[in-house]
């Protein structure tokens, strides 16, 4: 039997407000171990939180930018559970009136739009973190991170493989990053994801039991455990066995996942409203507010690529992705460069040197000016294509104006007339029996010619000017 | 010395004729001479105390300007935050806790140059009516040493009574500071959720929590309330208005005041004595000139169920935070994380303690959330209601404190239900969140006071200390004999 398999996400991202959700410490990645910490995010008895407006903001602003409903009338609750990394043993969260719902994104798999839903986007406060130490076995607790805001972003079941599910991820990330709630730093925890996947027999409506992965750490472990998974349950399946709904975790080092609980010890969280905390009402006037604040996404910048640049689709999908990369290409343009020049040394060169060096797409060290200058050096001639590539190396290592490393390290084509003219002369001196080939009409002794004189010009010779000379000389001669 | 009202010693200070050293002095004298048989405090600051008067002496010999209640020798209960100072909350659960930081209160009595005579003891986490689940000492009602003092501010009531400070915050959730005050012969006031900060006083039931001050009369009580009232950035469900002097708007003057008798609570389960005083008082209102007739509360009966189970739902998940890993009392034995929970909390908290986190964690289970926690919630709703709609025809209510009389130690442990009881005449007003001062009204056969309550309709304090004010004035006051 074929089967369909069924994913939908939980995405968490945090929101790169100033201060925490609750209380005035810092919201910032690292430090010493509980140096971003006060009595109100260390859960020290008697301690209130004040919610940070910010939050509000920035989880409305990702809701109105994936199309939800905004709650005009939203409340917090408390999550109760106990471990060492949650100092008030609840997480203060949104339990049955999440600040936004019934949203979309639209995302492009196989050139073809397809249209995830949002169930609900809605905010909470994140736990420390433990540090286990194996040697003798103790556990330190860190409360940084306590209190950091959250939004938990999740999409309803309607992803139906790995790869959709990785574009849905790539998408929701550029949006965070269009509307500058999230740094979306995988490697800092800012975005993290819970994956739900479920198979059904091709064709059926009702859908298979579910089984959750947690402890997924980047996007490239998010599709390797809905990998296997999905195949972990194919084969349950076709062997007629039973998919039991339970929570997993993901060992991104071994590659496969194990059962952290079953249903059956499912916490109960006893979740109930949050009587430290007033309900969060949200007007009308709020919202539009927030509304006129949202940037261009990346779905109109992609479609004015298009329409404005006549760039393919493909390269307009690309260059809007990560935001960073599109606002680069539009500086750049801005200052008069070509747009699909611009394009092409995105996509190309620099997005492989990026991944060279391990960089995330857009992080790119150089200035636009500096890439726009690199073009014009190339267009008036200046460098040939391969200098190019080597300036381009260079602006990576040190970045300083294309002109000077052109300088520093010789680089530059020679276009003085004068100077070719006297090599091709040389060249056309020391090669006589080339001459007769050509104009025997065999188009290879041109070619010949021109490698003789990049040759005595140490590649520096610009080859349009050189080959326009050497046909004129031997069409004289 | 030790029976000034602190009116008559923030007078004295500002005038020179007393000091701060002098008055601070007298009280930790008093303090020795009492203590062993009142047992209110759990922690005296004796040298801090000296050390605080002496600095508000030398202020006032600069000439500089100093706070409203500049040298009044006062304490908090023990689940108000001090920095550095302990604060147990009566547990075993934090016998060695010491806060980083100092209630939004004790900083505002600190900026109005109080001075900490020391903190003061109580029910464990605030939860019980007669001080005896105290983890430290049983604090004695000063009137008959064999008698409770009430709780949970039990060990704030008998300090004020047994005039071992001029005056003491206290904290009620269901009658905690009233209930004691009645049965210690004292005033003391709930004030309107929100109007005082809730900001580091150890979370009871956050929703029904609420800070008020325990003291000698009604004047000590407007003048300390003017000190602790005011919305706090810190806390989310402060106020945000502004408050007029509540010290000034006692005039004493009652005439025409519209004043309602819940019926509910005149009835069965009211000792003979208490109702007759409160009819005496009553009586006493309409000699000022004020009215009074018998209403109805009808849903007043479901007050104390709902109380019961959102404000055991709100203490299990306020008190889940005391697992032994971060502060306070830790278990020397566990073999993981698990046991190290369980062993932590089984011996650290209290039988009442732990009483009221399995009824809340009950209330708040799936499957179980709906007909519990839920329903409650609905119940206080229509209380509120109840209330409003009495309040568009009385200006204040009027009702005993308490059923009866001071009880005697270990007489309602044993059944919890008879100790809830305790709390009958209060906890509506904490459900529908609104202000009510108690103060004695008469003695019972045995010399114990008997105390009365006038409920205020939201912000009403004014309209009830100004009533309160009218009717001590036609009270004769016994001080206990210690």
């Amino acid at each position: 039997m074929k089967y369909e398999t069924v994913i939908g996400l939980e995405v968490h991202a945090e929101l790169k407000t100033k201060t925490k959700i609750y209380c005035g410490c810092k919201n910032e990645f690292g430090g010493e171990p509980n140096t971003h910490t006060c009595p109100i995010c260390t859960g020290m008895p008697g301690t209130l939180p004040v919610l940070n407006k910010t939050v509000v903001d920035y989880a409305i602003k990702a809701g109105l930018a994936m199309n939800c409903s905004i709650t005009k009338y939203g409340k917090q609750d408390r999550k109760n559970y106990f471990y060492p990394d949650l100092p008030k043993a609840y997480q203060i969260s949104q339990f049955d009136l999440p600040l936004c719902r019934n949203g979309y994104i639209d995302i492009l798999v196989d050139g073809e739009t397809r249209r995830i839903g949002i169930t609900r986007i809605h905010i909470e406060e994140d736990a420390g973190k433990l540090v286990h130490n194996d040697y003798d076995g103790t556990s330190m607790a860190d409360y940084n991170r306590c209190g950091e805001p959250l939004i938990e972003i999740v999409s309803e079941p309607d992803l139906r493989s790995p790869e959709e599910a990785r574009i849905f991820l790539e998408t929701l990330k550029s949006i965070l990053e269009y509307t500058e709630v999230s740094d979306c730093k995988m490697q800092e925890g800012s975005l993290r994801c819970d994956v739900n996947v479920s198979l059904r027999p091709e064709g059926q409506k009702e859908f298979g039991t579910r089984c959750e992965m947690k402890n997924i750490n980047s996007f490239r472990a998010a599709v390797r455990s809905m990998e296997f998974e999905q195949k972990r349950q194919e084969e349950v399946l076709s062997g007629d066995g039973v998919i039991n709904q339970e929570t997993r975790r993901w060992d991104d080092v071994k590659g496969v996942s194990t059962v952290m609980r079953t249903k059956e010890d499912a916490q109960d969280y006893r979740y109930f409203p949050e009587p430290d905390l007033l309900p969060i009402i949200v007007s009308d006037e709020w919202i539009e507010e927030i509304r006129g604040t949202i940037p261009e996404l990346p779905e109109q910048r992609k479609a004015r690529y298009i329409d404005a640049f006549g760039l393919p689709e493909y390269d307009a999908f690309l260059l809007t992705s990560s935001k960073k990369t599109a606002d680069y290409f539009d500086e750049t343009v801005s200052l008069g460069a070509a747009p699909k020049t611009v394009s092409n040394w995105l996509m190309g060169d620099i997005a492989k040197l990026l991944n060279d060096k391990e960089l995330e797409s857009g992080d790119i060290p150089f200035t636009p000016a500096q890439l726009k200058s690199l073009i014009d050096l190339i267009e008036k001639g200046t460098i040939s294509n391969s200098a190019a590539k080597k300036v381009l190396n260079e602006l990576f290592n040190n970045p300083e104006e294309p002109e000077k490393i052109v300088d520093r390290l010789g680089l530059s084509q020679v276009s003085d007339e004068g100077e070719l003219q006297k090599m091709v002369q040389e060249v056309m001196a020391q090669n006589p029996q080339s001459i007769v080939d050509y104009k025997a009409g065999k188009d290879r002794a041109l070619g010949f010619l021109m490698g003789q004189v990049m040759k005595l010009s140490k590649g520096k010779a610009n080859p349009q000017v050189i080959s326009k000379m050497l046909k004129d000389a031997l069409d004289q001669a | 010395m030790h029976t000034f009202k602190a009116h008559e010693i923030r007078d004295k200070i500002k005038s020179k004729e007393l000091s701060s050293q002098e008055i601070t002095k007298a009280f930790l004298d008093r303090i020795d001479a009492v203590e062993d048989k009142v047992e209110s405090y759990v922690t005296v600051l004796a040298d801090e105390a000296m050390k605080a008067a002496k600095a508000v002496d030398e202020k006032i010999a600069a000439g500089e300007e100093v706070g409203a209640l500049a040298g009044v020798p006062m304490a908090l209960k023990d689940n108000l935050c001090t920095k550095d100072v302990l604060t147990t909350c009566s547990s075993k659960m934090l016998y060695n806790f010491r806060p980083p930081y100092d209630a939004t209160v004790a900083q505002k009595l600190k900026k109005a140059d109080t001075v900490l005579l020391g903190k003061v003891n109580m029910d464990e986490f605030a939860m019980g009516s007669s001080t005896e689940n105290s983890y430290f000492k049983k604090t004695k009602n000063p009137y008959d040493i064999s008698k409770v003092p009430g709780g949970s501010s039990g060990g704030s009531a008998a300090c004020v009574s047994a005039d071992e400070a001029a005056f003491t915050l206290g904290s009620d959730t269901g009658g905690s500071i009233r209930q004691p005050a009645a049965l210690c012969g004292c005033v003391g006031m709930k004030p309107t959720y929100g109007t005082v900060s809730r900001f580091g006083l150890v979370a009871f039931a956050s929703s029904l929590d609420q800070i008020g001050p325990l003291t000698k009369d009604v004047r000590d009580c407007a003048l300390v309330y003017d000190q602790i009232v005011g919305y706090d950035p810190m806390d989310s469900t402060s106020v945000n208005r502004e408050y007029a002097s509540f010290e000034d708007a006692l005039t004493g003057d009652v005439a025409g005041l519209k004043i309602g008798v819940p019926a509910e609570y005149m009835g069965e389960g009211i000792s003979a004595p208490v109702q007759k005083a409160v009819m005496a008082a009553l009586e006493s209102f309409k000699g000022l000139g004020a009215d009074y007739s018998e209403m109805h509360l009808p849903l007043n009966e479901y007050a104390l169920p709902a109380y019961y189970m959102i404000s055991s739902a709100e203490a299990s998940s306020n008190l889940a935070r005391f697992d032994g890993v971060k502060y306070g009392f830790r278990a020397e034995k566990f073999d993981d994380l698990v046991d190290l929970y369980a062993q932590t909390r089984s011996e650290g908290f209290g039988a009442e303690v732990k009483r009221r986190i399995m009824i809340g964690t009950y209330a708040l289970s799936s499957g179980y959330y709906d007909a519990y926690y839920k329903k409650a919630q609905q119940v206080r709703t229509m209380i509120m209601q109840d209330f409003d709609k009495a309040f568009e025809t009385y200006d204040v209510l009027v009702t005993p404190a308490t059923p009866t009389t001071a009880f005697g130690f270990g007489e309602k442990t044993d059944d919890p239900l008879q100790m809830y009881m305790a709390d009958i005449c209060t906890v509506s007003v904490n459900i529908a969140g609104l202000p009510a001062v108690v103060l004695p009204c008469g003695y019972d056969e045995n010399g114990l006071p008997i105390g009365l309550q006038i409920i205020g309709k939201p912000f009403g304090e004014a309209a009830i200390l100004n009533a309160a004010y009218a009717l001590e004035k036609t009270i004769s006051k016994v001080k206990p004999a210690l």
